[in-house]
């Protein structure tokens, strides 16, 4: 935050800016429109006045960094380059090095300002109070004073402070700051509510699981302000080559300047001012101030889509991945069981979900709850088309005399009539016509009174968006997209064929993953030290995998904390299409840095060689310094704005 | 011993990456990081000998944008 004296002082280096750039142009308008015309001592008298208006300060930091030994400080290039210039008699050059170079800075300035500003905007989740309970009245405490297993209320329009469990009330969570997706989240009892997100409708009553330092919403903080210290190759490449770009060119602004008049006749004025326009592109502010701001907006950017990106480095490597291993459970599908596909012989088929439901009804195994699941959605559906109807609801009356069969089922009695339901083992045991044909996950045969009633297969279903995010992640050129998982064959290739998968492994052990991912790295650093490999895991059991590979990414980290410490890249929502976002990011920002590198150079570059034969001005000068950096700056600016 | 500090008005994008050159040149560091955008300074350095440091890191801060301070 800016402190009064701050603001203060800002405000009279703006208004000492507008005044000296004022005076100034009106100095150059009365000469150039009013054909004002001065002795050379009243002119150098008059643009005086606006050079040090606009030069005293950097006069100053530049006497006081020569102190301390910073030579090539840019307070100092622009000294010398101006006093050069005023001896030469070109005082509207003198003054405009002046005048640009300070309205660069504070075109600089707000720039810098408004990204940090936007982050910390973003940054804006934490909640700075938690209400609990005590002795029936609600009081505000410091989150961080908060116990682990407390119970905390969060009313409508708050933001939830620390990351735990739903006890009491139904409610929508708005998770937008945490994963960018817009839409909300409806969360009752048993539920896990992530801190950061706000509470939509009604009260909730919440047990924490965690401290608040441990939370969510103060990891992704931490992550998201800790970013800007991994620097990114490119980043490092561009400090080291400011450290020597700088003096080679004032070192060749003195061999402009002083070498060429020995042989054309000593005509020091016009070689020195060539000299001069040397030292004023010779500030390297251009490439050093925009491509930090780029990183910083391409970090920024993305986290508002959910994507937190742990430093410029791993921004940097992302954009060159053109590899991708996948974790399948929970990564490309949605980790969850649910029905897939029922067959009934000889009932309806919701006869036969409810009698499996029923039969069920007392498991706690995957199957079992996804086939109730599965029954509630017929009874919701119902009751949406207004149809009353018993359907959706179970009645543990029905069931009578159950008997689990270990591997196999249930056998029991609905509504006094045997009922069996289990696999094709268990319906072999009963002498009853089973087949498992053409199924590649997990069925349930039902059966009645002896009489086989039809199958119900259950399956982890791809998720919604894995498809596209395939598709997307081929068009981006990551060429190599393997799905690794320790599933049997027929899953996995099940999986595989309803996706754009150039490769995938099954039936693979923790330990065959890690390999898999090393022969991978191999490979792709032997070809041209060019590509990375990126592993996508749901951060649970991959932590090996995600620090091995080149680009670790975790998916739906929301409230994983091995995720968040083992990843580079961390999705906060369990959407795999956030990874094509991600890559576009983070090829937009490297564009956007090798843009402004490439341009800053050149224009420089040019300017330069144009200066030798003296056709480049100073105003040219000016342009190749203030003009290329501001014009880097919002170039760089645009790595903020993500669609 | 990794500690970070904020800078308070760190203004200049070259003066950050001189700082920090300066500052890892200073023999009681390990290693040490300026982030221009987020304005902080990470230094790793013998715990016993931070102050030191700090100061030591300070004055090379000042050398460059004399407002410049590290918040401790």
């Amino acid at each position: 935050m800016l402190s009064l004296t701050a603001v203060s002082a800002r405000t009279k280096n703006l208004v000492r800016v507008i005044l000296g750039t004022l005076l100034f142009f009106g100095l150059l308008g009365a000469e150039h429109l009013l054909s004002l015309e001065l002795a050379q001592e009243w002119r150098l008298i008059a643009y005086m006045v606006p050079y040090l208006i606009l030069g005293i300060p950097v006069l100053l930091d530049a006497c006081s960094n020569l102190k301390s030994g910073h030579m090539f400080d840019e307070n100092f290039l622009m000294g010398v380059a101006t006093i050069g210039a005023l001896a030469l008699g070109e005082y509207p050059e003198a003054v405009a090095v002046m005048c640009f170079f300070q309205i660069g800075e504070l075109f600089e300035d707000y720039a810098v300002d408004k990204s940090r500003r936007s982050i910390s905007e973003m940054m804006d989740i934490c909640p700075e109070t938690a209400n609990i309970e005590q002795d029936g009245e609600l009081v505000e405490v410091d989150p961080y004073e908060v116990a682990e297993g407390s119970i905390i209320v969060v009313k409508p329009g708050e933001r939830v402070p620390i990351d735990g469990v739903v006890v009491e009330g139904l409610s929508e969570l708005d998770t937008s700051a945490l994963t960018g997706e817009s839409y909300p989240r409806e969360i009752g009892v048993g539920d896990e509510a992530a801190s950061g997100s706000i509470n939509l409708s009604r009260t909730l009553r919440i047990r924490t699981t965690k401290e608040f330092e441990d939370s969510t919403v103060s990891r992704i903080l931490e992550l998201v302000e800790n970013a800007a210290e991994e620097k990114s190759p490119t980043e490092n490449f561009i400090t080291r080559f400011a450290r020597y770009y700088t003096p080679v060119v004032c070192g060749l602004a003195l061999l402009i300047a002083f070498v060429p008049p020995f042989f054309t006749g000593f005509d020091w004025g016009s070689w020195i001012e060539r000299g001069l326009i040397f030292l004023v592109v010779s500030c390297p502010c251009a490439l050093v101030i925009s491509v930090p701001l780029s990183f910083f907006g391409g970090i920024g950017g993305a986290s508002r889509k959910g994507i937190m990106i742990k430093g410029s480095n791993y921004l940097e490597e992302l954009s060159r991945v053109d590899t991708m291993l996948f974790d399948k459970t929970g990564t490309l599908t949605q980790g969850v069981f649910a029905v897939s596909e029922i067959r009934p012989s000889g009932v309806t088929s919701d006869e036969l979900l409810e009698l499996a439901a029923h039969a069920e009804a007392y498991s706690n195994h995957p199957i079992a709850i996804s086939v109730r699941e599965a029954f509630a959605q017929v009874g919701e559906l119902q009751l949406e088309e207004g149809q009353v109807s018993s359907a959706g609801a179970l009645r543990l009356s029905r069931v009578s005399d159950l008997r689990e069969v270990p591997g196999q089922g249930v056998v029991c009695k609905i509504d006094e009539e045997e009922v069996l339901a289990g696999n094709k083992r268990l319906m072999d045991a009963y002498d009853i016509a089973c087949d498992d044909e053409g199924v590649a996950g997990t069925v349930l045969h039902v059966a009645r009174t002896g009489r086989y009633l039809g199958r119900i297969e259950v399956r982890d279903m791809v998720k919604d968006d894995t498809e596209e995010a395939l598709r997307g992640l081929a068009a981006l050129g990551v060429n190599r997209r393997v799905m690794l998982t320790g599933d049997r064959e027929e899953v996995a290739e099940r999986v595989a064929g309803q996706l754009d998968l150039s490769e995938y492994h099954a039936g693979l052990l923790p330990e065959d993953k890690i390999a898999y991912l090393k022969q991978y790295l191999a490979g792709s650093s032997k070809h041209d030290g060019k590509h990375r490999v990126a592993f996508v895991g749901d951060g649970i059991n991959d932590a090996p995998a995600l620090m091995a590979a080149d680009v670790g990414i975790a998916m739906g980290a929301m409230g994983s904390d091995a995720a968040i410490e083992a990843a580079d890249i961390v999705l906060m929502d369990d959407k795999p299409s956030r990874l094509v976002t991600a890559i576009r990011i983070s090829r937009k920002t490297m564009r956007i840095v090798w843009a402004n590198i490439v341009f800053a150079l050149s224009v420089k570059a040019v300017i330069m060689l144009l200066a030798v034969p003296g056709i480049a001005n100073m105003w040219l000068a000016i342009f190749g310094d203030v003009g290329v950096t501001v014009i880097a700056i919002l170039n760089a600016m645009r790595a903020l704005r993500v669609k | 011993m990794k500690k970070r500090y904020s800078l308070e008005n760190l203004g200049c994008a070259n003066c950050a990456a001189h700082m920090e050159a300066d500052i890892n040149k200073l023999a009681d560091v390990k290693s040490a990081k300026v982030a221009f955008m987020t304005q902080k300074l990470v230094i790793e350095a013998d715990p016993e000998k931070i102050e030191e440091v700090l100061d030591a890191a300070q004055r090379i801060i000042t050398s460059y944008e004399k407002d410049c301070i590290i918040k401790r």
